[in-house]
């Protein structure tokens, strides 16, 4: 079956089976591989990506399913060589060792924060209590997430002031 | 309260607030891995590139009467399915361990345990193999499976090794350390005795990446490209040449990113030699990943000790001797991945941080209906095991002396003049001060204020807990005269190349999941030789670019491969110093050392800096004789003794008493891992081990039920913690370098996995103490809490 989506704000078609898992349709039909693949049980979400902003596990979600939607990886979480606050708070605050979790908790981090700009500790961590991450114990991600928050981009902003 | 550390900035770097050598930097790899561009063995799409998958058995154990893989075949998609028989004719049908046994890669005559490799399918597609799994007919004779280690070696018992001619029984080893008849007369003699069995619960590592590879043989020059998920690339390829004849100079294993490995990615499992087999066999690459059940039922498992533990003390509270027979089911086959001589790996440490009179253990090894494994989960060779025991062991007596836990400890902590301290099971412990740690944790904890607190709780029936763990680690292994896996001794090279602008290349044998090397490896240089991190590149992870050495697991990076880093870089300076002479037309014995260049004694502005010395070295310089003319050298590390990195563990929980549910309030960790490189890291290596440890003592837990169903293949099943079951985790350090090692470090990647679960398991029982439980085994579940309280046996899960 032919499926559209709009990929990091790329419009793209392709010919596809009607049961391929999104997560798979993203890594091997587009070649994402920052978006992976962790669990048969949608427990651990490091397939996590936005599909119309929201956070949704991609192994869990049929490619066939996203047509017609917005798709956010990690790949299109920067803008040019201009990274995204949430990915430089990961680094300013060491929240990712092994790197296998971390697309998927900054995306979940990227749809908090363009919901609640201002999280508190116990927010960031129900944000992400869908997600394992074996490396960090967490409290380095929280303190990403908030370093983010205290760091937003220029055009949040902007936005922020419009808003206000 | 909070602990900052500072390092002297460099003067020559020009911006006080970074630091050139130790001290928090970010990480070196980060950038790639925040933008998603990591490159892990499932991103390797090759041109013409297979996909197989195995055929896993269903049933713990049975003889296989008949494969049938017509339907199979006739498959789209699919291009050779590869069974036993096959591999039989191939001479691969068994690949040896990790510990002198034998693995069966596929089923030839018996399935031995539940998830056991049966077929391989290699396909056009990652969804064709597996529909073509389906379609293999398998006629199991199903038999009689040895689920409960206590009964495996009961006479009658099903005899799961029966293809070893004259085998018997399901017996493998018998190991023992110190001296029984010293330890029994202590014991004898002894006021108070206390007795208890401790299971440690098989557990497994559960990386966020499974274990996977990819294939490619080139047939015209015979040679393979191997991409695995490795811990150990140049160990793996020297087997790889031992079991497929494939010459060890034609093989190339590449472990590219590593999406966590905590040891389950030190062994080849079947899956790897499947991927090479198919490559051979179709002629094109082949790619294998597992699926998460593959991962957590068949690749190595950890701990399932059964310990009868017993201390012996004055009535006073000075602990004289501690004693223990164990029981280790190794599942079906001998897979343990430890040093030869050690056959429980390094449980002998089992004295723990105490100054005793006497100990011994003995350990008997079993076979059982379960995936084989055994020392794979951050545990530094069964360390893991060693501090349960004697940590719960202390608690336990405290508790029966009517003493406070941490006083109990701080009286029989070896002293810090003690040290290098002999153990009475063989070890040297190279240093510590012990109490200093232990009353900073205390300190941090408010541990006072905490009992107060506790006793005003219990007083409204309230179930709060205090917990303490104090462990030494021993890690690093290790020294050649004793340590070896299947016969390479276990020491680890570092070559070093300054390129003539004064860029640099270090590469390194030991292979990261995780922890940094990129980063590490490059500051050690950097406080050596005065290069800023950033222009060090490191490399890792191909065998074809870096030089032998026996990779990463048991907290071996930094003691082993970090010393040989620090002794190629001081290499390096040396020679630059006869490079520096050279060029000032002065004598070598003239110059002096500050970070990052010679200058001569007395007159510091008359210097060159390493960029100009490296510039000095590759170009038109006179050089002295016997120096040639390059900034390169390379060294082999053979540590002479192991590293010993303790800590005091702190561990506040609440429980329900309406639910047994557990929550881990607060949990204070102290470490000394002796010289701190980057202390970011660091705090992220002990994060990642304390939840470890919350799920290892509350949740994780591989069980089976009596037909030898594994309970924990999923991570439905199989429970890890998220962010919800973890707190702020509160950190400090003390500060006693190793006196052997080139930099002082000790290692640090697992002693939180060691030294958590004691401490969270102590305040467990403290919590329900006033209810009369003296011990409970881990996981802590709810249920398994609600059945202590109510005073009855732990439930099977």
């Amino acid at each position: 079956m032919q499926i559209s989506m709009t990929v990091n704000g790329d419009e793209i078609t392709r010919e596809s089976e009607p049961r391929v898992l999104l997560v798979h349709f993203i890594r091997d039909e587009l070649r994402l591989t920052g978006t992976h693949w962790g669990c048969d049980t949608s427990n651990c979400g490091t397939c996590v990506v936005l599909m119309d902003g929201v956070p949704v596990k991609s192994c869990t979600v049929l490619a066939a399913m996203a047509d017609g939607h917005a798709i956010t990886t990690v790949e299109g979480l920067a803008t040019g060589t201009t990274l995204d606050p949430v990915q430089q708070g990961f680094m300013e605050e060491h929240g990712l060792q092994c790197g296998f979790c971390t697309p998927g908790m900054m995306l979940t981090a990227r749809a908090l924060l363009d919901r609640n700009p201002h999280p508190d500790d116990t927010e960031i961590r129900e944000a992400i209590s869908g997600q394992i991450c074996r490396c960090t114990g967490y409290a380095t991600i929280v303190r990403s997430v908030k370093w983010a928050a205290e760091h937003p981009a220029v055009e949040e902003n902007a936005e922020e002031e419009v808003t206000a | 309260m909070t602990i900052t550390e500072t390092h002297a900035p460099n003067p020559a770097a020009g911006d006080a607030d970074r630091p050139i050598g130790y001290g928090r930097i970010q990480r070196k790899e980060d950038p790639r891995f925040v933008r998603g561009k990591g490159h892990y063995v499932d991103d390797i799409v090759l041109p013409g590139m297979l996909h197989g998958a195995i055929l896993r058995s269903p049933v713990a154990h049975a003889r296989l009467v008949s494969i049938d893989t017509t339907r199979a075949l006739a498959h789209p998609g699919v291009v050779a399915v590869i069974t036993g028989k096959d591999l039989l004719g191939l001479k691969l049908a068994w690949a040896p361990t990790l510990s002198a046994d034998v693995q069966a890669v596929l089923v030839t005559d018996k399935v031995r345990f539940q998830g056991q490799e049966v077929a391989f399918v290699i396909a056009e597609d990652r969804y064709a193999a597996r529909d073509a799994l389906e379609l293999i007919d398998v006629d199991y004779d199903v038999l009689t499976p040895v689920v409960d280690a206590r009964h495996a070696l009961d006479p009658g018992a099903p005899v799961i090794r029966d293809e070893i001619e004259g085998r018997t029984d399901n017996h493998i080893f018998d190991w023992e350390a110190g001296n029984a008849a010293e330890t029994d007369a202590v014991f004898a003699s002894a006021d108070v005795i206390v007795k208890q069995e401790i299971v440690y619960p098989r557990s497994h590592p559960a990386p966020m990446e499974t274990c996977g590879a990819v294939a490619d043989f080139e047939p015209i020059e015979g040679a393979l490209t191997l991409y695995e998920t490795s811990q150990a690339p140049h160990a793996h390829r020297t087997l790889f040449a031992i079991v497929s004849g494939i010459p060890e100079h034609k093989i190339r294993i590449v472990s590219p990113d590593i999406g966590g490995g905590f040891g389950n990615k030190v062994g080849i499992y079947p899956g790897y030699i499947l991927a090479v087999v198919g490559s051979i066999v179709t002629g094109r690459p082949v790619k294998w990943v597992e699926d998460r059940s593959e991962n957590l039922m068949s690749t190595s498992f950890a701990r399932d000790y059964i310990m009868q533990g017993e201390i012996a003390a004055t009535k006073d509270g000075k602990i004289l001797a501690v004693r223990t027979n164990v029981l280790a089911d190794h599942g079906a086959f001998n897979a343990t991945a430890q040093p030869t001589k050690y056959p429980a790996g390094f449980f002998h440490i089992f004295t723990g941080s105490y100054d005793l009179q006497a100990a011994h253990c003995k350990v008997t090894g079993v076979y059982t209906n379960k995936a084989p494994g055994g020392v794979a989960y951050a545990c530094s060779f069964r360390v893991t095991e060693a501090v349960l025991l004697v940590e719960r062991m202390v608690d336990m007596l405290a508790q029966k002396l009517e003493m406070d836990p941490a006083e109990l400890r701080l009286k029989n902590l070896i002293k810090p003049e003690q040290f290098p301290y002999k153990n009475k099971t063989g070890w040297e412990y190279d240093s510590g001060n012990y109490e200093r740690a232990m009353r900073l944790s205390m300190e941090i904890a408010g541990y006072d204020d905490l009992r107060r607190e506790q006793k005003e709780k219990r007083a409204r029936g309230e179930l709060m807990g205090i917990g303490i763990s104090f462990f030494t680690e021993t890690v690093g292994a290790g020294p050649r005269k004793h340590m070896d896996i299947v016969g390479l001794g276990m020491a680890d090279g570092a070559e070093l190349r300054i390129h003539p602008t004064g860029k640099a290349v270090v590469r390194i044998s030991v292979q990261s999941q995780g922890q940094g090397h990129e980063t590490t490896f490059a500051q050690i240089v950097a406080e050596e030789i005065g290069i800023p991190p950033e222009d060090i590149d490191v490399v890792h992870g191909d065998t074809d670019q870096t030089p032998f050495g026996l990779g990463t697991y048991g907290s071996r990076s930094t003691p082993v491969s970090g010393a040989a880093v620090a002794l190629v870089a001081r290499k390096v300076r040396e020679k630059a110093k006869f490079i520096a002479a050279a060029m000032l037309e002065t004598r070598p014995e003239d110059l002096e050392w500050e970070k990052g260049r010679w200058f001569v004694k007395g007159d510091p502005s008359v210097g060159k800096t390493m960029a100009e010395i490296a510039m000095g070295a590759h170009g038109t310089v006179a050089l002295p004789e016997g120096i040639d003319g390059n900034l390169d050298a390379e060294v082999t590390y053979d540590p002479p003794n192991l590293t010993f990195p303790f800590g005091a563990y702190i561990c506040v929980v609440d429980v329900d008493p309406g639910t047994g549910h557990v929550k881990v309030r607060r949990f204070i960790a102290v470490d000394d891992c002796g010289t701190r490189i980057n202390p970011m890291i660091i705090e992220g290596q002990v994060h990642g081990g304390l939840t470890d440890g919350v799920g290892m003592a509350l949740m994780q837990f591989i069980g089976f039920d009596e037909a030898g169903n594994n309970l924990g293949g999923s991570f439905m099943d199989y429970l890890i913690p998220t962010s919800m079951e973890v707190p702020n985790w509160e950190t400090g350090f003390t500060v006693t370098p190793s006196p052997h090692h080139p930099i002082g470090a000790k290692g640090v990647g697992e002693s939180a996995t060691v030294g958590s679960p004691p401490a969270i398991l102590n305040a467990v029982v403290d919590a329900l103490s006033p209810l009369g439980v003296t011990h409970m085994d881990i996981p802590c579940t709810p249920a398994r809490v609600w059945a202590a309280m109510q005073g009855r046996a732990t439930p099977p899960i």
